[in-house]
């Protein structure tokens, strides 16, 4: 579904992705771990648009995406959960969702998705007028999935929604993230969680400063010494 | 009190001048974080329009009341509207879209130019068009039977059609702001945009579209502004954007930069000091020529004292 070929993103003269190849199927939970400054959130910005990369090809559903401009991005059927949730703060629980359906012409649609992410997480929708600022970290991160939801994508990325969560919220975000995929959204998950990412994925690749590690099933990752010792704290 | 009221109308009249100008710098300022410097000259090109539509249309001067309010004066506005849109998105497309990722000291020095450039081009090619007048010096600006020379009394305060004009005309431009920011799909766009531009985009926004809706938006207030300086003072030029335009900024920055509500506060607050600063004021303090001062003295206190603008600037907040 997503095909991501050699790509090479730069900040300015320093290359932040050095020529990363990865895959994402169809219907996939896939993640791509590292530590800070590994190239995770870059590359997620640049499948989104939001980053021209200098090298490489960026493919979704046979067609190639990178040079499109973001909104065009989405209209194809990528929605991204950005890294810090990004939510419009001043702006109500209601309206972030209407922002993130802005791409869409169908209102029935929009107004029946919109019950689906409050089905989901019944706090948004109890609090749909109130301000996404005066929310919790959790809270704010369930809208900011949501958000991404209602532009209907084929393929949601998330980055990091774990950032700054509880276990306990860590895990129904999770949970959530599962449902998606029975619903049948790919998701293309960036973690520094390994563990919570690891478990859920199909494929997980490990990135760092810029360059794809290794890789390989979720399970088999999350019994690779190397990912045990990096990102699991195991000695 | 009569003196009072009668200056408190004079400083909304003026007021609302600076407050329609002034939307366009905020607008802007909130979505590229430029201060559009040529934006005084949207203004004052808008003038010059509306004063074409008048000659296009054979300088009518013997209408009927009705006629010229229902029909020319709509016409003119539209023919200014028209003219100071296009002129603001063409420098948008051409000046600054370029830019738009250069270091900020680039597209500001670029709106300096292009507010010479503009200025320049209407002072040595108005008067190029076919039976247009020269527009070196001062040209009168059409009288509008209805409005010019009319004023209406109300208890002892004498209240001029002009002023009524200015006023009404940043009302009913407030309402269909309001209406435009909060009830539009655009309107929502341009706010998201301007408080977070990439998430904008991740949103499927076309950022781009937002930035030229913001540029039309504020010519198009800005050319209603022209219309009412035409109107209130009998004539146009082509210098007279930049001390309006000075002003409007001013009261943008005084209102809170960023902050649509606050520029037209902004404004009306600037309007009114102006204008009771000149009669309140003893002595030579109080004269016309120290008014620009009391202005800029209010703009130096306000940044002082409330940096973030009497309403608060738009706080970009990021969690």
């Amino acid at each position: 579904m997503l095909e991501v070929k050699d790509l090479v993103v730069a900040y300015g003269r320093v290359n932040a992705v050095k020529g990363i190849t990865f895959e994402v199927g169809k219907g996939e939970i896939v993640t791509l771990l590292g530590t800070n400054g590994a190239g995770k959130s870059t590359t997620l910005r640049s499948i989104s648009g939001l980053l021209k990369p200098v090298s490489g090809e960026i493919w979704f559903e046979g067609e190639r995406l990178d040079g499109i401009a973001a909104h065009k991005v989405v209209e194809r059927g990528i929605a991204q959960s950005p890294e810090g949730r990004r939510l419009f703060r001043q702006m109500t629980v209601e309206d972030n969702l209407k922002l993130g359906a802005y791409s869409r012409k169908d209102s029935s649609g929009v107004k029946s998705d919109m019950d689906r992410v409050y089905d989901l997480f019944p706090v948004l929708g109890e609090r749909r007028t109130e301000a996404a600022g005066l929310f919790s970290g959790g809270e704010q991160q369930m809208l900011a999935i949501g958000r991404a939801m209602m532009s209907r994508p084929k393929l949601l990325m998330l980055d990091e929604p774990s950032m700054g969560l509880s276990p306990i919220m860590t895990q129904t975000i999770m949970r959530t993230i599962r449902e998606l995929q029975a619903d049948g959204v790919t998701i293309l998950l960036v973690e520094q969680n390994a563990q919570a990412a690891l478990s859920l994925a199909d494929k997980g690749y490990v990135l760092e400063v810029g360059q794809i590690m290794f890789s390989d099933s979720g399970r088999n990752l999350l019994g690779d010494d190397r990912v045990r010792r990096t990102y699991l704290g195991a000695d | 009190m009569e003196l009072f009221f009668q200056q408190l109308i004079n400083g909304l009249s003026l007021g609302a001048l600076y407050a329609l100008i002034a939307v366009g710098y905020t607008v802007v300022y909130g979505i590229v974080q430029l201060i559009n410097f040529a934006h005084g000259e949207i203004f004052m090109v808008g003038a010059f329009g509306a004063f074409g539509t008048w000659m296009i249309l054979g300088q009518p001067k013997d209408w009927s009341v009705a006629a010229s309010l229902f029909i020319l004066l709509p016409l003119m506005l539209l023919g200014g509207i028209v003219t100071s849109v296009a002129v603001a998105l063409l420098t948008e497309r051409f000046a600054y879209r370029p830019l738009r990722n250069a270091p900020r000291l680039a597209p500001l020095i670029t709106a300096i130019g292009v507010s010479v450039f503009l200025q320049e081009f209407v002072r040595l090619f108005y008067g190029r068009i076919p039976g247009f007048p020269d527009a070196k010096s001062a040209i009168a600006f059409p009288a509008i039977p209805g409005i010019s020379g009319e004023s209406i009394q109300v208890g002892g305060v004498l209240i001029q059609m002009p002023a009524v004009f200015t006023i009404g005309a940043l009302a009913v431009s407030t309402v269909f702001l309001w209406y435009f920011v909060n009830r539009t799909k655009t309107g929502r766009a341009m706010i998201a945009t301007s408080q977070d531009a990439d998430t904008a985009r991740l949103m499927g926004i076309d950022v781009d579209k937002v930035i030229v809706a913001a540029f039309g938006v504020g010519a198009g207030l800005a050319a209603i502004a022209g219309v009412a300086h035409g109107l209130s003072y009998g004539n146009i030029d082509f210098r007279m954007g930049f001390l309006a335009g000075l002003k409007a900024f001013t009261a943008a920055v005084l209102g809170g930069i960023g902050n649509i509500n606050g520029a037209v506060v902004g404004g009306l607050v600037l309007g009114i000091v102006e204008a009771m600063a000149t009669t309140f004021i003893p002595g030579q303090f109080g004269s016309s020529a120290w008014k620009d001062v009391w202005a800029f003295v209010l703009l130096i206190l306000v940044l002082v004292f409330r940096p973030q603008g009497l309403l608060g600037a738009k706080v970009v907040d990021r969690a």
